[in-house]
């Protein structure tokens, strides 16, 4: 692959992204005054991250039994309030340890 | 009511961007074993900020896909964001200008997204710009760490790190679905639609970025009317 594709390959997904990202924050300046809409928009992102997180996480470190591992220790610590940083390190951790575990 | 400065945002921008070290890793250096050289990597992370939507383009990329595929492909798994900058654009306070929104715009990643929305009041423009500071740029270097050095790490490690970015969701979900139980049931109502989409015979063709659409359109449009959240609770979370 030459130099002159690979940018093109990168300025299209580049645009494309960024046009979503930007027309409905440019487009939207003024509050929606619909509750229904307003509720909807206050559900998207807790929806969005569930869709994207299950299934995917079962088959996101390697084998399934070190990625269940990794799912179960996030879960505890986010329940018990661990900060973001703290539950995603300690997840790769789980995942690594039981991967470790010959058998599986 | 209190503003959030710049480095307020820059603090939560930290864990972010150190998750996001672990992840970009993994893309760059995926990029390299593929082909790609380590400054194609690195631009396309520091000009594109998203993860699925670059795992899916370098497969792309490297198997001559035409521009027009690459564009519709990152416009079905992207199109999540169009969701996200609508919600986003409802929380912005009056110091945000249209030109800070063209700006910002680039930075609206899921996670960013997140925890600005997790704010429990509106967010302004030196908050935003600190909160993404940290993602920018761990996002940028890790992806050039892994096309630079990915090969050195024994292959336990790597796949332990590809887990990171979940760990993060997951800590970014569950807060507020014990604070609020209709965030519960929204989620989890996502969690089992989308597992319907992987699992089930002909749901599981549909396209990984249509399934993330189809499940928070259903899930949070099903909140939404189940659950519509007065304003005071909106404020409260």
């Amino acid at each position: 692959m030459d130099t002159k594709t690979m940018l093109s390959y990168i300025a299209v997904m580049a645009i494309v992204t960024y046009l979503i990202r930007m027309l409905p924050l440019t487009l939207f300046t003024r509050k929606i005054e619909s509750r229904f809409v307003r509720s909807f928009l206050f559900y998207v992102p807790y929806a969005v991250l569930g869709a994207m997180t299950f299934p995917a996480i079962f088959s996101s470190a390697g084998g399934l039994i070190p990625s269940l591992a990794g799912t179960v220790i996030a879960l505890i610590l986010a329940f018990r309030g661990k900060g973001l940083l703290t539950v995603a390190l300690c997840a790769c951790a789980a995942a690594f340890l039981a991967g470790l575990i010959p058998g599986l | 009511m209190q503003t959030l400065g710049f480095s307020c945002g820059f603090r939560d921008g930290i864990p972010i961007g150190l998750g996001y070290l672990s992840v970009s890793f993994t893309f760059g250096m995926m990029a390299v074993a593929q082909g790609l050289p380590v400054w194609a990597a690195t631009l396309t992370s520091m000009t594109n900020l998203t993860s699925a939507g670059q795992f899916a383009g370098l497969s792309l990329m490297v198997t001559g896909g035409g521009y027009i595929e690459m564009a519709l492909t990152q416009l079905v798994i992207n199109l999540r964001y169009a969701l996200m900058s609508l919600s986003l654009s409802q929380k912005l306070d009056k110091t945000v200008s249209l030109l800070d929104r063209f700006l910002f715009a680039f930075f609206n990643t899921d996670e960013i997204f997140a925890v600005a929305s997790g704010k429990p009041c509106e967010v302004g423009k030196r908050y935003l710009f600190g909160l993404a500071v940290a993602p920018f740029w761990g996002w940028s270097i890790g992806t050039l760490l892994g096309a630079v050095a990915g090969n050195i790490l024994p292959i336990p490690v790597r796949d332990a790190l590809g887990i990171a970015i979940y760990g993060m969701f997951i800590a970014i979900i569950i807060p507020a679905c014990k604070q609020y139980r209709p965030v519960l049931i929204v989620t989890l109502c996502a969690c089992i639609l989308s597992c319907l989409f992987a699992f089930l015979p002909v749901l599981n063709r549909v396209s990984s970025g249509f399934t993330i659409i189809i499940c928070a359109l259903v899930s949070a449009g099903l909140g939404a009317l189940l659950f519509p959240v007065q304003e005071q609770e909106r404020q409260a979370q």
